[in-house]
């Protein structure tokens, strides 16, 4: 009864407080210029601040629960700042005032709230913006300190939240401002704990074991599995120079980031005022930042990853830069590649046995055909392209592929065991790794036979009894 | 206790002859209570709670039944209850103000703020569960009585996450009931308790310096025992983000009755 009293209390306080509350700002705050913070979708963000003077900066910040793909037919209840993964990117000067409104929509069901690791003072925002659904939250700080910061909800369970994608970055620039650059973009990564294996079809829960042992199924660049690849490889120009916004959300796993193909000129370690130049890999740690800057040079595709490479080959944190320009052979050649003069007689004699043994012809039916295509699209079509065309000098094709349409029988080998080191595919040299796919003999036999039925005009060739046969050979 | 039981039944006679009997529909199971190793220790450290006997409501409260209640007392109609004690989104997937059509006559009721609740608790002659209650008897799962060390078991409640929730609640009771006989206490909605703004109180303020450390990340880690349970973890994030007139797309309750001398209940 006690209780219910004191309630009934604190609800009239704070009503009479709430109908009080008139926005009688002080004279310091009226001179400032009022300016609304444009939010973007990443990998792109706002444009660089001209300004020379301080402004109050408003914000716009929507919490929306969303279930979306993970990775190629895998979908996930993604909980966002705005939307995306990472969360829309902020960007103050020093000096700024912040006047943050967080909006917990509706039809959310979970309370949230935001810690921007650029306020000074405790909590970071959290307690001021603790909500419901259905409620909005405004929380005003300075922007003391310049940097590159992350934000992230700190509601309990505060690794669940950030597991399910809670997180971005504001960017306080320098009062002297930064020096211009031709591209700028905004990627972050973050690794998620699903109850199935990387990629497992249909929607995916959070395993809260995964997360406290810290082994997670997925590591990605942008909340998803192909999120900057494909279509959605981040371009570049050669000899532009860009700069990425590059932050860990987390929430357990650090970052070994690197660009494959590139040598960052500059490295903003942690995010700081200070930079390290020529760094080919940066440590980025969950929570942290880093600002790289570096200029592609030669046309090709430069690819991002995290350098602990498993993650990048089997967790999903890989993503695309295509760059476009002249050839430059006397910065990066072709190559010439032969065999050594022992090795050319050998050749034939090895490839000889498989030709000899002639396999019965292989019946593929319409629904093997369709499984295959499935397979194709949930497995294959993130590296190789959903076109089966590969990327050029990272991902050999796959369609209209000699190597393919000569050995069949070792694609479905490699499919089942994986592959490591050089190939060559249409005359073109690769050197990559290819992770073993854990895929049953049947879905195997109906990839290889899509591929080679629909993107090499061919016949069907491998059955799943022949992969069972090739997965006991295995070696243990 | 005779003075208390006095108000208890008159208040329940009040309610049935107010409400045809709709108060008496309601089932409630008697739970002895006893010892119950809280995510929220007594002492903000490692004891715990002692719980009273108390008698549960099995199910959740309904649109059906919450529309009886505000047949009977316009009071608490939409439109006229107080601003002060209700949010604008009071009974909001409502089409009138005793009408929940076109949601489900035994889905629970939503969009309620905590007077509400406790106005409807107390029409039935009873009230709010208070924190602990609630967590004792959602402790078990079909056949134990404290289910909490299962990690599987976790796992399963843990689940009710994974959907984004943007659909309004099923019915109540499709499950099986809990070790108690109790349905619903997890994987259906949010629930109010009585004590919701009183929780997360750390016995040495002096020491820890904030009351409400449930906001931080470090924080929450400080104040909270049995770090393991998520789901209910996320509750209490939940009811420490409400006010008492707020309400929830996905926020229901159900109420508890003291016990008379007879009605002690089993003990675990």
């Amino acid at each position: 009864m006690k209780t219910q009293l004191k309630l009934v209390a604190a609800g009239l306080a704070s009503a009479v407080l709430a109908m009080s509350h008139v926005t009688a700002a002080t004279p310091s705050e009226t001179a400032l210029p009022t300016i609304t913070q444009e939010l973007l979708a990443p990998p792109l963000l706002p444009a660089p601040i001209t300004r020379k003077t301080p402004a109050k900066v408003v914000v716009n910040l929507t919490v929306e629960e969303v279930e979306r793909e993970i990775a190629p037919g895998s979908r996930y209840t993604f909980w966002t700042f705005g939307g995306t993964v990472p969360g829309k990117m902020i960007r103050v000067r020093e000096g700024d005032t912040v006047e943050l409104h967080l909006l917990n929509l509706p039809d959310n069901k979970l309370p949230h709230n935001i810690d921007l690791h650029a306020v000074t003072g405790p909590g970071g925002g959290a307690a001021q913006t603790l909500i419901a659904p259905g409620n909005e939250a405004t929380f005003t700080f300075k922007a003391l300190n310049p940097g590159l910061y992350v934000y992230h909800c700190a509601t309990a369970p505060v690794g669940m939240h950030v597991a399910n994608g809670m997180y971005g970055m504001i960017l306080v620039e320098p009062k002297e401002g930064m020096t211009p650059v031709d591209r700028e973009y905004y990627v972050m990564q973050g690794d998620f704990y699903t109850n199935g294996a990387y990629r497992a079809p249909g929607l995916q829960g959070f395993d809260m074991q995964k997360a406290i042992d810290e082994k997670p199924t997925y590591v990605v660049f942008n909340g998803a599995d192909g999120a900057l690849t494909g279509a959605n490889a981040l371009t570049a120009k050669a000899n532009e120079k860009v700069r990425m916004y590059f932050g860990v959300g987390g929430p357990n796993i650090t970052s070994s980031f690197h660009v494959i193909g590139a040598i960052f000129d500059r490295v903003y370690t942690e995010g700081g005022n200070h930079y390290q130049e020529n760094v080919q890999t940066t440590m980025v740690p969950a929570g942290g930042s880093t600002i790289v800057e570096f200029t592609p040079r030669v046309p090709g595709n430069l690819t991002l990853v995290d350098h602990s490479l498993t993650r990048a080959f089997n967790k999903g944190a890989i993503g695309l830069m295509a760059v476009s320009g002249p050839d430059r052979p006397e910065i990066y050649s072709k190559g010439i590649k032969k065999p050594l003069a022992g090795a050319v007689a050998a050749a034939p004699a090895a490839a000889k046995p498989a030709a000899a043994a002639k396999p019965a012809p292989v019946v593929a039916d319409r629904a093997q055909q369709l499984r295959g295509k499935a397979v194709y699209d949930s497995n294959c079509s993130a590296c190789h392209q959903p076109d089966g065309k590969g990327v050029a000098g990272v991902f050999p094709p796959l369609a209209n592929s000699d190597f393919f349409q000569q050995r069949p029988y070792e694609m479905a080998h490699i499919v089942l065991n994986g592959r490591n080191g050089e190939i060559v595919v249409n005359g073109e040299h690769y050197n990559g790794v290819m992770p073993p796919q854990d895929l049953s003999d049947d879905d195997i036999a109906a990839v290889i036979n899509y591929v080679g039925v629909e993107l090499n005009k061919g016949t069907p060739a491998v059955t799943p009894a022949q992969v069972r046969d090739m997965r006991k050979s295995r070696q243990p | 206790m005779n003075g208390r039981a006095a108000i208890r039944s008159a208040l329940l006679t009040l309610a049935v002859l107010a409400g045809d009997g709709m108060a008496g529909d309601a089932d409630y199971r008697a739970i002895a209570g006893g010892t119950l190793r809280s995510v929220l220790p007594a002492d903000g450290v490692a004891s715990p709670a002692i719980v009273a006997p108390y008698l549960l409501r099995t199910r959740l409260v309904t649109n059906a039944e919450f529309s009886a209640f505000v047949q009977h007392t316009p009071e608490w109609r939409r439109g006229q209850v107080p601003a002060l004690l209700a949010a604008p989104s009071y009974l909001s997937g409502w089409s009138g103000a005793t009408d929940f059509k076109p949601l489900a006559a035994d889905a629970p009721v939503v969009h309620v703020g905590w007077f509400a609740a406790q106005a409807y608790c107390a029409s039935e002659g009873g009230r709010l569960p208070r924190w602990y209650e609630w967590e004792f008897a959602a402790a078990a799962d079909d056949h134990r009585a404290d289910a909490r060390d299962d990690p599987a078991w976790l796992a399963h409640i843990l689940g009710w996450y994974a959907d984004a929730g943007k659909q309004p609640p099923h019915s109540v009771a499709t499950g099986q009931a809990n070790y108690y006989g109790i349905h619903d206490l997890h994987g259906l909605v949010w629930e109010w308790v009585e004590d919701y703004s009183g929780l997360f109180v750390n016995a040495d303020s002096r020491a820890s310096g904030d009351q409400k450390l449930l906001d931080y990340c470090g924080g929450a880690a400080l104040s909270l025992a049995d770090r393991r349970n998520y789901a209910v973890l996320m509750r209490l994030a939940l009811l420490s983000a409400m006010d008492a007139r707020q309400d929830g797309a996905n926020l229901g309750f159900r109420c508890v009755r003291e016990p008379a001398p007879h009605e002690q209940g089993p003990r675990p």
